[in-house]
């Protein structure tokens, strides 16, 4: 227990979030807990195709704005330096001149020649990335957004999770493409879906369903986070995104749906008995018992998940128990209550919780 | 006066009127006149004195919340043994205060500052047109300022609706709806907002009708400083783009407290209607702002280059283009909420198409440079920082144009630092630049060159090291308005140079404002054309009377005081 407590304090206690660089491995029974994290989410090396097409138009934008860049900042250098006043200048005023229509041509017709390049281009990338077909083998996922988390649903594979979008890895070979086709909606206010080696930004919006399609080339997990300002805990509603290669996912998706193995030991049966007593079931869904929440994550496979409260700590027993004895601790503000459970009513929740995987 | 003649000799004088001297007042004195005044001088003052002390106010937040961004979460536990160093929700407070007054209550006083103070100057009148309305303007804005930071104090509101405001600047719904911001914190900015734009709109049919009633003789639309032409432009964006926002603000208002349910998406209202309404004001907001910026610089920019401003037909057009391309490009604001992708391509030509105008001022600007000689003043230094730093943001703002790159940049950190380099790297810089170039005018004294140079050089390293690094946080994946960031992600050491930056900033805002004092108390005497400058407001006392000019003045071109200065060769042989 003094080792736990030391634990605690000086890893996850104190700090109270991921700072690990390496992968976060979990669980043994975390399906791609091994793959590369992604963490520095750089939008110039894009690992999906409709990234790659995005960055391909940024990099043509990026270099013509260095172009100006560089000669009206070399232009006005030159001119600061030519026609400064200098020691030796009489106090004469310069020949006053009023303009030039022929001058004026020129740098009227040379950026308008550029802006039609910039709008060609850009027209095209348009309603390439948008209006892009999805085939009909592609995964499609329903992703809504809530008040400060994730909820995951796939309608043609009948599983729910939260926080962690898992999905296939595609292929540039079109025969083998697996794009995801991702709905996107929200339960309360607007939130937005930025995985930016993944996708551009797409807003969740109540009242509308959008749309946006990841394909990704590689596996791994990638980072994103929510990217529209949405309330309190704006800066920690983080995604994750774990791209498996197709027999991983086919795996994955075997153990989400998967039956919840019934708990055993009295504590995780005591455990259990307080989850349905106390309004954790208001809020919360667990497979087919009589607990089906909608306000919160449902935790049918919770034990399969990395992290915490969308991404606040990673997902271990320390943060568990510190998230059942009070979510403000870890995530301030967020809209789980303070449930007031006796120390040994955590325990034995947690070890109740512990067996959903 | 009247009896100038077309011979081309220089007959026509401007006759200063005696010097008023400045009585020491008391400070009652001084309130009381504050208070009671309708001078457009005073005002126009008073306008950019308020508006200096909510910079202040508005600085020292965005100054808390640099050092919240310093460290990521696990650093701050490690240093200070708690979580952060401030809570999530007084972050929120602080970014969503910090840009709303920095829109509405420093930027928006202070253009009108300039505007009331040197438009009646400028075309050679006595005052505005309605002087009762301008001091109505003025207090009414004032008042909104302060009944927005009232708030801190006296919007108690329900459990985690607090104090101020926490909905962002632009508020979007339905974050701002009952449901998600309870108490009463978010209609302090609702209402504030109303009563400031009912301020602005007043004082925009001000200036326009001053400018187009109240021009002294000879002085035709085409004989105007280019500083009247631009606010010509922004006048009219103003009272075109502020009533939707009052409309707005109406019906979330409405929404509230009557059950209406324009912006309330849990009874089918709609979350994108209220992003239209923000941003069709929002967008020519930005050139409402802007633009002066512009107007300053086409006033500065030829008197130290010692050259007339190239192309001024040009330039009257361009600023008239851009007025007119603004009010169609709001939606490039809204390229990620799923609108078709004819609509996204629509916004996104407009808005590359603007930067064609733009672009042509500033070549103007350079042109006017060339072949000048270049004195480098205080103002003149200012100017050139602002090309420098108005062009990274023009750049920045083609890059975000592309509705598909824009998909990545939008609301990270790469636009915030698009919109600083646009509010302080630009509009900022163009308003120490007039501070400095006018200040002689209004007090008649001169800036101190060297606590000034120390203002720039301290400003401009610290600005520029603070906002850089911004755009890499942005490609880097960093989303605007976090309080606090996970380490690991490559973004600390942008923040903390970010951050570090402050150090160049804040020093550099104190000297500014001590140069000020300073230069009030000690300063050299101005005279009344310290600048050798051509235009209408140096041909009067260095600060003006109260009735500015003993005679109207008559002019013949766009130059008055050249042609007197120079009457072997006057401007109007060429107009």
């Amino acid at each position: 227990m003094q080792s736990g407590r030391f634990f605690s304090k000086f890893v996850f206690g104190l700090t109270g979030l991921i700072t690990a660089l390496a992968p976060v491995v979990v669980h043994a029974e975390s399906i791609g807990a091994d793959y590369k994290v992604h963490r520095v989410a750089d939008m110039f090396q894009p690992l999906s195709r409709p990234a790659e097409m995005i960055h391909e138009g940024a990099l043509l934008v990026l270099l013509i704005c260095l172009g100006i860049f560089s000669v009206v900042t070399g232009l006005t250098i030159y001119i600061v330096v030519r026609f400064r006043r200098k020691e030796t200048d009489n106090d004469q005023e310069p020949p006053q001149i009023y303009g030039s229509s022929h001058i004026e041509m020129a740098w009227t017709v040379i950026p308008i020649l550029i802006t039609v390049v910039l709008i060609l281009v850009t027209s095209r990338t348009i309603g390439e990335i948008q209006n892009m077909k999805m085939p009909e083998d592609a995964l499609k996922v329903r992703v809504v957004g809530h008040q400060w988390w994730w909820e995951i649903h796939y309608p043609d594979l009948g599983v729910i999770t939260a926080n962690e979008l898992h999905i296939p890895v595609s292929s540039r070979d079109p025969e083998k493409a697996r794009p995801t086709h991702l709905l996107l909606q929200s339960a309360d206010v607007i939130h937005s879906f930025w995985v930016p080696q993944l996708a551009g930004k797409t807003d969740l919006i109540p009242n509308r369903t959008n749309e946006l399609w990841l394909e990704p080339y590689q596996t791994g997990v990638y980072l994103g986070n929510c990217a529209e300002y949405c309330g309190t805990q704006h800066a920690n509603m983080l995604l994750r995104v774990i791209v498996h290669t197709p027999e991983e996912f086919e795996r994955w998706v075997a153990q989400q749906k998967a039956p919840v193995p019934e708990p055993v030991t009295a504590q995780q049966i005591e455990g259990k008995r307080l989850f349905f007593a106390y309004s954790c079931m208001n809020c919360h869904k667990i497979g087919d018992t009589v607990a089906q929440g909608l306000f919160g994550p449902d935790l049918t496979k919770l034990m399969t998940r990395q992290t915490i409260g969308a991404g606040v700590a990673p997902l271990n027993h320390e943060t568990l128990w510190r998230w059942v004895r009070d979510p403000q601790d870890l995530k301030v503000g967020c809209l789980m209550p303070d449930m007031q459970l006796q120390k040994h009513e955590v325990d034995d929740v947690v070890a109740y919780l512990e067996t959903l995987k | 006066m009247a009896n100038a003649t077309s011979t081309g000799e220089s007959e026509y004088t401007f006759p200063a009127p005696a010097q008023v001297g400045r009585e020491p007042g008391s400070l009652t004195r001084l309130v009381q006149e504050m208070v009671f005044t309708v001078d457009h001088k005073r005002l126009g003052l008073m306008y950019i004195g308020a508006g200096l002390l909510f910079f202040v106010v508005a600085g020292i937040m965005a100054t808390l919340i640099r050092i919240q961004l310093l460290f990521p979460h696990s650093t701050w536990l490690k240093l200070i043994g708690h979580s952060t160093f401030l809570d999530p929700d007084v972050f929120n407070r602080f970014f969503t205060m910090h840009g709303t007054a920095m829109v509405f209550l420093v930027g928006m006083p202070i253009i009108f500052g300039f505007a009331n103070y040197l438009i009646p100057l400028m075309i050679g009148t006595r005052d505005m047109a309605f002087p009762r309305l301008n001091a109505f303007g003025f207090w009414v804005f004032f008042f909104s300022g302060l009944f927005l930071y009232a708030s801190y104090f006296t919007a108690p509101g329900l459990y985690n609706a607090g104090s101020a405001p926490d909905v962002g600047w632009f508020a979007y719904a339905p974050l701002m709806s009952k449901a998600f911001s309870r108490g009463h914190s978010s209609d302090y900015w609702t209402l504030s907002i109303l009563l400031g734009g009912i301020g602005s709109i007043a004082t925009a049919i001000n200036i326009l009708v001053t400018i187009f009633c109240y021009r002294c003789k000879g002085m035709t639309l085409g004989r105007m400083p280019l500083f009247v032409w631009m606010w010509i432009v922004v006048a009219f964006l103003v009272i075109i783009a502020l009533p939707p926002l009052s409309a707005a603000q109406i019906m979330i208002t409405l929404d509230r407290y009557l059950g209406a349910k324009f912006f309330d998406t849990q009874a089918g209202g709609s979350a994108v209607l209220w992003q239209h309404f923000f941003w069709i004001f929002g967008h020519p907001e930005v050139y409402i702002l802007i633009i002066p910026g512009f107007a300053i610089a086409s006033e500065v920019i030829p008197v130290f280059s010692r050259k007339p401003i190239f192309g001024y037909p040009i330039m009257v057009a361009a600023t008239v283009m851009i007025g007119f391309i603004s009010l169609g490009v709001w939606a490039h604001h809204m390229f990620t909420v799923g609108m078709t992708s004819i609509g996204n391509t629509f916004f996104a030509i407009s808005t590359m198409i603007i930067a064609i105008p733009t672009g042509i001022k500033i070549f103007n600007w350079l042109g006017t440079m060339y072949g000048g000689k270049i004195r480098f003043e205080l103002p003149m230094i200012f100017a050139l920082a602002f090309l420098f730093q108005f062009l990274c943001a023009g750049l920045t703002g083609i890059m975000l144009s592309v509705a598909t790159f824009d998909w990545q940049l939008h609301d990270s950190y790469f636009v915030v630092a698009h919109f600083h380099y646009v509010l302080i790297g630009a509009l900022l810089y163009m308003f120490f630049a007039g501070f400095y170039y006018w200040f002689p005018k209004a007090f008649g004294r001169m800036p101190n060159k060297r606590l000034g140079l120390w203002h720039f050089w301290l400003f401009t390293i610290g600005f520029n090291l603070t906002f850089m690094p911004m755009h890499i946080l942005g490609f880097l994946g960093m989303p605007r308005r976090i309080f606090t960031y996970e380490a690991d992600r490559g973004w600390e050491i942008w923040n903390q140079i970010a951050t570090v930056g402050l150090l160049f900033q804040i020093p550099g805002i104190l000297i500014f404002v001590y140069n000020l004092i300073y230069s009030y108390v000690k300063g050299k005497e101005a005279g009344d054309d310290p600048w050798d400058a051509w235009t209408l407001e140096w041909a009067t006392t260095s600060p003006p009377p109260e009735y500015n000019f003993d005679k109207n003045p008559e002019v013949r071109s766009r130059r008055p005081l050249w042609d007197l200065k120079h009457p072997e060769d006057p401007d109007w042989k060429f107009e």
